[in-house]
């Protein structure tokens, strides 16, 4: 069927004049309401395959294992029975790029002949860097005065848990910490 | 006197307005309608203004920043010393970069509150408040990330912090953590993705949101005032506002907007002085995790934050972390719906007033003793010189180093001399006998270690003796009981909990 311009042009103007609110439904499928959808339909697929990667790459932190690795820190004979003594190691899951940010520090600790401990250098409370106080026999942390003993146990303050511990072994003579990359410690 | 060239300048302009429609937007943006606001209360509608160009001038210096600095654990910190102490105009960018951040969170702070006390959220103007809660978060977001960028000892440890933080949500905690870190740890990914979140992500939602904003603002037109007894009633506000504006409505630009522009120019202007002055703030010891002598600490705008996970009650500690921000944003959300109608003027809404204080006195004390921050223990306390032991008693003597070696003066004072988490014991000898000083270091206290297993009874008794030496001098001691007054017990007895 063929409208004269004029015909058309007052058309464009009634609908532009009526400029209703958008509204939801009822839906009858006409033919605009058969483009809606596909528009609709196909902008949401078209988002799918962007989504997708980029939620799951930003997520992949989540679902990735944490490596783990016996990490030797030295020879028995180094650890004297009854002190504590930091050691560094390096974190399992290191890039390149990583720098500093790779290195862990453990605190090491020979109860006895045979006992030994390896604690993680966070406080409970917040994860500050503990400091080990030899003469007092305590771990002071900097930020809120949370306060360990020699066993980790806490002595005051606001920490909730006592010190997080590594597994550590005696292997030939040689002290191995097992080299957790997590600052929520063992999970 | 007329200049010929003018008339063609217009007629270039008409040409290229036809074109662009630049009237037509600037006739409804820049020239819309504002209420007539004369004195003071005109002045604190520039608070908006003013945080808006700190953002801009953030947007800028940060863009700068980003072309030299590097994202990466291993040479962020590298890249930071150049832009610092080797770049020409690089401390004085960085300088802009951290007070302009400085000036946001003051202006949006200020901005809430006045627009709160002057009812400006009520009718129809709920959703400005709402996205406006909404960019003080994100503000709050790009502050913290901000500090960790300044990838030094500090803002390594800083980030512990927040992942500690983050592990206390029950069941998510965990996956939060990793999600934050980008690992399980903090290593090669970490400070990218802070970077993405603080330079893309966050940015990107302000943009997004400040344009929702100031749409709004348009939309609904800047709150007029408030007028004792002049109530907010939904179904004539908009008629009555309206009325209003066509009586005594004056175009924003420029009767409004020279206040915005005098005010903001003068916020640069300072954070400008401050930035060439004062400098960007130092950056402490480079992010090594095994140097543990580190003294992590947030920026003064979360310095209110550290002081309170310090004081709080240990066992309700979980949901004070966990449910304050929860909480808080929720009475944030929620303002525009409990009270959406009725006065607007804070001389009748003493609720209001009183919430407002209250925050403020809140936030006032904890970063005050944030800043003070009498629990962290005095690691560095030097031996009580002889002076301050004042016997020649070998026991005496012994107890004193002992004082020092022990660890008792990183919370105790005597004289001066020592930390302030714990009560000062200068003149402990007055108050406690030999029995209970003993039992004292032996079972220890609240926050105090048990000294049982550390203590040999030799140092135990040379400790004891040493203590029960410290007395009031005679001449103080007469004063003393004259005005009834005991020192140990009112200074920092309860420093820190």
């Amino acid at each position: 069927m063929e409208r004269s311009e004029e015909a058309l042009t007052q058309e464009l103007a009634r609908e532009h004049e009526a400029e209703e609110p958008i509204r939801l439904g009822p839906l009858t499928m006409d033919r605009r309401a058969f483009l809606n959808l596909i528009s609709v339909g196909l902008g949401g697929l078209l988002a799918l395959p962007i989504a997708v990667p980029f939620l799951g790459f930003l997520l992949q932190p989540i679902l990735m294992k944490a490596p783990t690795r016996w990490e030797s820190i030295g020879k028995l004979d180094e650890f004297q029975i009854g002190s504590t003594v930091q050691r560094d190691v390096t974190d399992p899951s290191s890039l390149p790029w990583g720098g500093m940010a790779n290195r862990t520090a453990v605190f090491v600790r020979r109860e006895s002949q045979k006992e030994l401990i390896a604690f993680s250098v966070n406080c409970t409370h917040l994860g500050c860097p503990l400091r080990w106080e030899a003469g007092a026999e305590l771990f002071l942390c900097p930020c809120h005065g949370g306060v360990f003993y020699r066993n980790g146990q806490v002595a005051g303050g606001p920490p909730p848990r006592p010190m997080v511990r590594y597994p550590v072994r005696v292997r030939n003579g040689g002290v191995e910490v097992m080299a957790l990359p997590s600052v929520l410690g063992v999970e | 006197m007329r200049f010929p060239f003018v008339r063609y300048l217009q007629v270039i302009w008409d040409a290229a307005d036809e074109r662009l429609g630049i009237s037509t937007v600037w006739n409804a943006t820049a020239r819309h309608p504002i209420p007539r606001e004369k004195g003071f209360m005109a002045w604190t509608y520039v608070l908006g203004s003013m945080t808006l160009t700190s953002f801009i001038v953030l947007v800028v210096t940060g863009i700068a920043l980003a072309t030299v600095y590097i994202p990466s654990t291993g040479q962020a910190y590298d890249s930071l010393q150049y832009i610092t102490n080797v770049a020409p105009m690089g401390s004085i960018l960085r300088g802009l970069h951290v007070w302009s951040a400085s000036a946001m969170v003051i202006c949006i702070g200020l901005h809430m509150i006045q627009v709160f006390l002057i009812g400006a959220y009520k009718y129809p103007r709920e959703v400005n408040w709402l996205t406006g809660a909404a960019l003080l978060a994100l503000t709050m977001g790009m502050a913290f990330t901000g500090q960790l960028l300044r990838w030094d000892n500090i803002a390594y440890w800083s980030i512990f912090i927040l992942a500690q933080q983050a592990a206390r949500f029950p069941v998510l905690g965990p996956w939060l953590v990793d999600f934050l870190l980008a690992g399980h740890t903090i290593g090669g990914t970490t400070l990218s993705r802070f970077y993405a979140f603080h330079v893309f992500f966050i940015p990107a939602a302000i943009f997004a949101l400040i344009g929702v904003h100031l749409y709004l603002v348009i939309y609904h037109g800047i709150s007029e005032s408030p007028k004792l007894g002049r109530v907010v009633d939904p179904k004539t506000y908009k008629h009555w506002y309206h009325s209003l504006l066509e009586r005594e409505g004056v175009p924003f630009w420029p009767d409004g907007v020279w206040r915005d522009v005098v005010a903001s120019f003068v916020l640069v202007l300072i954070v400008l002085a401050v930035a060439m002055f004062y400098g960007p703030p130092h950056l402490d010891k480079p992010p090594d995790p095994t140097d543990l002598v580190a003294q992590p600490k947030p920026d003064w705008y979360f310095q209110w934050i550290f002081a309170l996970l310090a004081l709080s009650p240990h066992l309700f500690e979980d949901w004070l972390i966990i449910g304050g921000p929860l909480v808080t944003g929720l009475i944030i959300i929620l303002v525009p719906f409990l009270s959406n109608r009725g006065e607007r003027h804070f001389a009748r809404r003493p609720w209001a007033v009183g919430t407002v204080v209250a925050s403020f006195l809140l936030v006032f004390v904890l970063t005050f003793e944030g800043t003070r921050a009498p629990w962290v223990p005095s690691y560095d306390a030097q031996p009580l010189p002889r002076s301050v032991v004042a016997s020649n008693n070998p026991l005496v003597v012994q107890g004193a180093n002992l004082f020092k070696t022990k660890g008792c003066e990183a919370c105790h004072t005597i004289d001066g001399y020592g930390g302030t988490r714990g009560p000062d014991l200068s003149y402990i000898g007055e108050d406690l006998t030999a029995g209970q000083i003993i039992w004292r270091i032996q079972n220890g206290g609240t926050n105090m270690p048990s000294y049982a297993g550390t203590l040999t009874p030799q140092e135990q008794d040379a400790l004891t003796a040493f203590l029960l030496t410290r007395k009031r001098p005679p001449v103080e001691q007469a004063g003393r009981e004259q005005k009834g007054t005991s020192r140990h017990r009112t200074r920092g007895s309860e420093a820190g909990r």
